[in-house]
This record gives C-alpha cells, sequence and structure tokens, in this order.
C-alpha cells in the first residue's frame, strides 16, 4: 500500500506512544477540537493534515500542555503518554515538556547567542557535567539542525541575527538538544529553502529510529515523504487517521480525497 | 534596447499620463504631507522656544544664589588692644571701633576717603565687632598677627551688586541708605568687598528667616538623598514583583482587572492625599518620627509605585510571547521563562519607568509640606547614617518653596538658586536612565 520511498522503511508499529481520548479542546466558546481518538505510536512520523484554521496546532499544543499559557484555552478527555494522563493533578507540565519538545510555527529563538540558545534547555535540566560535555550537546544538537557548518564559527553571535529558516534550524537544535522522548514539529518548514528542508527531512527520518515524531505540514508530497502515519483534520474533527500510504492512494472519506486533490483548503 | 521596444508600451491606449507628471491627486497628498510636516517643524519650535526661555529665565534668576559679595579686611589685633576691648562695658563696639579703624586707614592708603561710622558697617556687614570678638576670644594665639577677614555683606549689598537694588529703586530704610552705596562703590574700588562663589550655598544648611545670606541647600540635597534611597529600595523591588504576578502569574478575572483599574487610579491620585495619608498612617497612626526622611520616602513610595507598575506591565507585555513559548517548549518553568528571558529584555523599559518614578519623587512637595519636612528644619546635617532617616530633615523642593515663600527678597535667589540644583539632580537621573537604557538595549 505504500508509496515508494515507504515500502523500505521497517517501521515498528507496536507500541502506542500517546493515546488521546475523546479529547475536546475550547476557546472560550469556540468548539476547536471535536472528540478526536487517536494513538500516536512510538519510533513513527506522524503526520497532520488539514486546511488552515482546523486545529492541527491546537491538538499538537495539547501533547505538551502549551495550552496551559492561554487562559481561555480549555482541554477536556484524556491524553496519556506510555499509559500517564497527562492532564493529571500530579503531572508538572515542566517535566512533561522537558519530555515532549517542540519546533514552533513561527521561528522564536531567544534573543541570546546561537551557542546559548541551544545550551539553555540541558543547563536547565542538568544534562551536562562540565563545560565540554556542553559543548558537545551543543554541536551535537547543531548537527542535528542541519545548521552546525553555518554557524560553527559565531556560536556567540545573536540568534537573533539568523536569517528565517538558519532561525527555524537553530529552533529544530534547541529542542533536541534536550533529548525529548516526543518531537512536535508545528511546520517547521514554511521559512526553509529546499535543500534545508531536505536536511531537516532527514533529521526527522533520523530521530525516528528512537522518537516518536508529530509534525504538522501543509504539503501533501512532504507528508508523504516523510511520515508512516497520517491523520486529516477538518473543522476540528479527526476526519481519518491511518498509513500514510493508505491516505494518499485510497482515503475512506470523501473529505479526505476533496482535500488531497485540492478541492478543500 | 532599441527604440521600437521602448515606444511600445506608450503605444497601447490603455496607458494613462507619464510617471515624469504628477497627477492631481500625486499632488494634493503631497501637499498636505507638506503640510503635516509644517506644523510638526512649528510645534517643536514651539516646544523649543519656551523651553529656552525656561531655561534662561532659570539660570538668570538662580545664578546670583552661587555667588555672594564679602568683605576682605586684613586685621591685626595686639594683646593689649584685646585686653582693653576686654575690659570696657559695651565690648563688641570697642571690637567695631578696631574695625572701622582698620577699614579708614586702608581706605585712606590707597587714597580713598569716604566718610562712615559704625552704624554704616552695621548696614552693610552686619555686627562685625561680635564677630571679631568671638574669633579671638576662641583663637587668643592669633592676636598681634595679621587675621584676614571674610565678612559676608548684607542681602542688600548683595542686591546691589547683582543688580537686584540700584540707586533709583533704592528705598531708604534702616537697612540701608543711600549714603552707604558711595561707600559699598569705594570698598569696591578698594578691592575690599566684591563678589565670590559662594560655597556655602552648595555645602550649608537652612539658616534663619533674617540671614539669606547664610542659607545653603546642602542639609536638604542630603534629605532628598535619604528619602530617594527609602524609595528606590521599597518601589522597585514591591513594584516590579507585583508587576511580574500581575502580567505573567495572575489568572485574568474580575479580581486582577479591579486591582488594574486600582493602581490605574491610584497613578492619578492627586500627591497632596498620598501627604494627608502618610501623616494619619505613618506619623500619627505608626508613630514614626515626623519631619523624617523615612517618612517622606514611605510617603513617595506610594506615589511611586503606580508609576513603576504601570511602566513594568507594559515591558513586560511588550515581550513577544514567542519567547514565552520557546522558553516553555524546552521545558523551562514559569519563572525560569520570566527571570532567565522575559525579564532581560523587558528591563530597559522597567528601568526607565523607575528612574522617571524617582524623579518625579524626587521633585515632589506637596506631601512633604504635610508630613512636616518643611524647609526650615534643614538647620544642620544628620549625624550618621540611621540618623539620615529618622532626624527631622527637609528636601530640595521643599526647601525651595520654603525660600520662596520668606519676605527678604535675597530667599527668592535662593530659591531659584535652588531651581537650579533641583533640575540638575533630575538632568542627571534622566541621563542615567538614557544611558542604562542603551546598556540594556544595545546587548542585542
Ligand atoms: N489563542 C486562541 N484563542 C482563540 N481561538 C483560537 C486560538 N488559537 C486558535 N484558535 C482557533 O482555533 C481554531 C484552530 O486553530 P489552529 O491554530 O489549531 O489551526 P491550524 O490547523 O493550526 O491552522 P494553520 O494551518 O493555519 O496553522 C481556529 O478556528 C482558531 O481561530
Ligand atoms: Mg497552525
Amino acid at each position: 500500500m505504500y508509496d515508494a520511498p515507504q515500502t523500505q522503511r521497517e517501521v515498528d508499529l507496536t507500541q502506542t506512544k500517546i493515546a488521546a481520548r475523546n479529547v475536546q479542546v475550547y476557546y472560550g466558546d469556540t468548539h476547536a477540537i471535536k472528540d478526536v481518538d487517536v494513538n500516536i505510536e512510538d519510533k513513527t512520523v506522524t503526520a497532520f493534515i488539514g486546511p488552515s484554521g482546523c486545529g492541527k496546532s491546537t491538538f499538537l499544543r495539547c501533547l505538551n500542555r502549551m495550552n496551559d499559557t492561554i487562559d481561555v484555552c480549555r482541554v477536556e478527555g484524556d491524553i496519556l503518554i506510555d499509559g500517564e494522563d497527562i492532564y493529571d493533578k500530579r503531572v508538572d507540565p515542566v517535566q512533561l515538556r522537558a519530555k515532549v519538545g517542540m519546533v514552533f510555527q513561527k521561528p522564536n529563538p531567544f534573543p541570546k547567542s546561537i551557542y546559548d540558545n541551544v545550551a539553555y534547555g540541558p543547563r536547565i535540566h542538568g544534562l551536562a557535567k562540565n563545560k565540554a560535555d556542553l559543548d558537545d550537546i551543543v554541536e551535537r544538537a547543531l548537527r542535528r539542525g542541519a545548521i552546525w557548518d553555518e554557524v560553527k564559527d559565531r556560536l556567540q553571535s545573536p540568534g537573533t541575527g539568523l536569517s528565517g529558516g538558519q532561525q527555524q534550524r537553530l529552533c529544530i537544535a534547541r529542542a533536541v538538544a534536550t533529548e525529548p522522548e516526543v518531537l512536535l514539529m508545528d511546520e517547521p518548514w514554511s521559512a526553509l529553502d529546499p535543500i534545508a528542508t531536505a536536511q531537516v527531512e532527514e533529521l526527522i527520518d533520523e530521530l525516528r529510529q528512537n522518537y516518536s515524531v508529530v509534525i504538522v505540514t501543509h504539503s501533501m508530497q512532504q507528508a508523504a515523504r516523510v511520515s508512516q502515519k497520517t491523520a486529516f483534520f477538518h473543522l476540528g474533527n479527526l476526519v481519518e487517521f491511518g498509513e500514510t500510504g493508505q491516505i494518499f492512494t485510497n482515503p475512506e472519506d470523501p473529505r479526505t480525497e476533496s482535500y488531497i486533490t485540492g478541492r478543500i483548503g | 534596447m532599441s527604440d521600437a521596444s521602448l515606444q511600445s508600451p506608450s503605444a497601447a491606449p490603455a496607458r494613462k499620463g507619464s510617471l515624469h507628471r504628477q497627477d492631481e491627486r500625486t499632488r494634493k497628498r503631497n501637499a498636505a504631507e507638506a503640510r503635516f510636516r509644517g506644523y510638526g517643524i512649528a510645534a517643536i519650535a514651539v516646544g523649543v522656544f519656551f523651553l529656552v526661555v525656561l531655561a534662561f529665565s532659570i539660570i538668570r534668576s538662580g545664578v546670583p544664589a552661587f555667588t555672594h559679595t564679602v568683605l576682605d579686611v586684613e586685621i591685626t589685633l595686639t594683646q593689649q588692644q584685646f585686653d582693653e576691648a576686654e575690659a570696657q562695658l559695651f565690648k563688641t563696639k570697642a571690637y567695631a571701633g578696631y574695625f572701622n579703624a582698620t577699614l579708614t586707614a586702608e581706605l585712606e592708603r590707597r587714597g580713598i576717603s569716604v566718610p562712615f561710622d559704625e552704624a554704616a558697617i552695621e548696614r552693610l556687614a552686619g555686627k562685625v565687632g561680635g564677630t571679631l570678638r568671638e574669633f579671638y576670644r576662641a583663637n587668643p594665639d592669633q592676636l598681634g598677627q595679621p587675621v584676614t577677614f571674610e565678612l559676608p555683606a548684607s542681602s542688600r549689598v548683595d542686591g546691589y551688586f547683582n543688580g537686584r537694588v540700584s540707586r533709583d529703586t533704592l528705598q531708604e530704610s534702616r537697612f540701608l541708605m543711600l549714603a552707604d552705596l558711595d561707600l559699598v562703590d569705594a570698598l569696591s574700588e578698594a578691592g575690599i568687598i566684591h563678589g565670590t562663589f559662594n560655597w556655602n550655598f552648595i555645602t550649608g544648611a537652612d539658616s534663619g528667616v533674617d540671614n539669606p545670606g547664610g542659607a545653603g541647600i546642602g542639609a536638604s540635597v542630603v534629605g532628598s538623598f535619604f528619602m530617594m534611597l527609602v524609595v528606590l529600595f521599597l518601589s522597585l523591588p514591591i513594584g516590579v514583583a507585583a508587576s511580574i504576578y500581575l502580567e505573567e502569574f495572575a489568572p485574568q478575572n474580575r479580581f486582577t482587572d479591579l486591582i488594574e483599574v486600582n493602581i490605574s487610579n491610584l497613578a492619578a491620585v492627586p500627591s497632596i492625599v498620598f501627604g494627608i495619608l502618610g501623616l494619619a498612617v505613618f506619623i500619627q497612626f505608626a508613630h514614626l518620627p515626623q519631619s523624617a526622611p523615612l517618612v517622606g520616602g514611605l510617603v513617595l513610595t506610594l506615589m511611586t509605585l503606580p508609576t513603576i507598575i504601570i511602566s513594568t506591565r507594559a515591558s513586560l507585555k511588550a515581550v513577544p510571547p514567542s519567547i514565552r513559548d520557546a522558553a516553555l517548549g524546552v521545558g523551562a518553568s514559569k519563572m525560569q521563562a520570566v527571570f532567565h528571558h522575559v525579564l532581560p529584555l523587558a528591563m530597559p523599559g522597567i528601568l526607565t519607568g523607575t528612574i522617571i518614578g524617582l524623579a518625579q519623587a524626587l521633585g515632589e512637595t506637596a506631601p512633604l509640606l504635610l508630613i512636616g519636612m518643611v524647609g526650615f528644619v534643614a538647620r544642620g546635617y544628620p549625624d550618621g547614617f540611621i540618623a539620615g532617616f529618622t532626624e527631622p530633615n527637609s528636601a530640595m523642593p521643599a526647601q525651595i518653596y520654603t525660600w520662596a515663600a520668606r519676605a527678604d527678597a535675597s530667599f527668592y535667589d535662593k530659591a531659584w538658586g535652588g531651581i537650579i540644583i533641583l533640575l540638575i539632580f533630575l538632568l542627571t537621573m534622566n541621563i542615567i536612565a538614557i544611558i542604562l537604557r542603551r546598556r540594556f538595549e544595545r546587548r542585542w
């Protein structure tokens, strides 16, 4: 059922990393996510697709409780990571976010040096024993963010002085530096050129060996290229969820089909 | 490019006018823009004009406070003269006699002769006899040696020197006669009477109502300083903590809305209300010392807090939310996000707001008058750091107010001089604010 690239991949689909049950999200009176049930698997890339405003970002932000910061936002239902309810009272969102990293739709580097941008997470989580260790972590993260070669000579210059695409890759490096178990990426490609896009896609494929990656994308080709599972959202509903190949070649729901073929969205 | 290709667009019938000619709408628009610029420049010119007028009049009226007129007289008093004077019934009169004799001799030596008597000298330089006697009784070892006395001239003579009093406007009185001015001219010609820089005005304390020459602003500068210490160390931490809590942590509900409205209202409360509140709460209820910079500082803290809170909240609001998201996204706690990322970005705004609040407090007069920090209590320097907070003192603006209200016209000069000193402090604070803002902003 897979497209050519996917057929060559060995995918371990046995383990559920994130399970969402009856998730409802309200922004005040707006019902933004309606009754979403989904299982996101470990060591898998899951793509969220759907027309603008359908709730992809909203649902993604539920997975690491970034919605807590929005006063009017209310989340109902259960979201389990490794079987534990993340909306349980005992869960500290800070601990959760160290485990579930995020790359935002708009690049948002700290107004600090490139080095400090990447080192910040490892520092506050105490991941490095000493300076050399931290240097290693920073270098590895920047390499994985496909930006090391461009910035290795100016690690102390401000991260905000980079171009938009470089900033976004810096943000990716920052997110992977804390070694999260799940990485949420909200359309990180919007500012990337084709080469950087390819590099980030490669990175995602590499991250898949150890992590669960959830991406939001507007590009069908991209979803087809990098993901194993695809979820199609429409007006706050999860319309269809399944193997990427199947969604793209043989969608069950007519709405999915019209979106993929370019009739809605 | 060939001509043909250049001409082909203009050949098309749909094209309207040339780019080289402005059409009617563009012309109107440009005219409106030019008019607006004109208004703007005119507004700035008016502002600058008033500023220049203000600065000029302040400096012209205030500079006399920094100079005073003195009589320089060198006297040699022998032991015998001293003993004789001390044996008399009117001792200071005897000393005054010595002084006059010396002055007459000095004038004669320079070939100047003007008649004068002891009363004239008293009108010019006060009770010189008393000054001399006090000096020689305290320093008997100076007897027999020449001693130069620098005696401050009376305020009218001062006024004659800096143009406030002239021969035409002088009203003869027991303070100054027209004939005295001849003596003043003669002494001035002889170089005995002249103007000098008045250090006492900067370092001294307030004097009595009858001695404008001895009045200085130093003690009340110290009073203002201790008050500002109280204001800074209370209002900055309280204000910043309150703003951070309200802006970053507090839930948005009716209660926080109410607090917000009330803070804005507090910023608009007239300062005299804070003064009477301070009188009732800090002095009458809490029994803190009256006229103390501590109480003044507390009252001004109440006044400054809303300013600091409002400006701090504004600068926290101006930090893009994406920075908070970024910090939370890598697993920082809310407090880490605020202290590591938001606060440094908000710092220039917070510092500017704080210094502007402090500058406002420094110039505030009304509440200080109510808690008894009026000018005339600034009669001396506090002894020690703690005493600086608790001993009665005044503050610069209250001192200026007190001087301006006094009858003797020389105090009017002192008031203007005090304003110059106050403005120097305010300007310095504003410059510090600008430097701090630059320093923090330049980091990125
Ligand atoms: N902070 C908010 N307050 C109120 N409503 C919001 C907020 N954020 C999102 N919404 C609403 O929730 C719905 C889903 O928004 P969301 O950002 O999840 O869309 P999206 O699928 O990510 O769209 P896009 O592809 O354009 O990023 C939208 O109707 C939006 O108006
Ligand atoms: Mg989105």
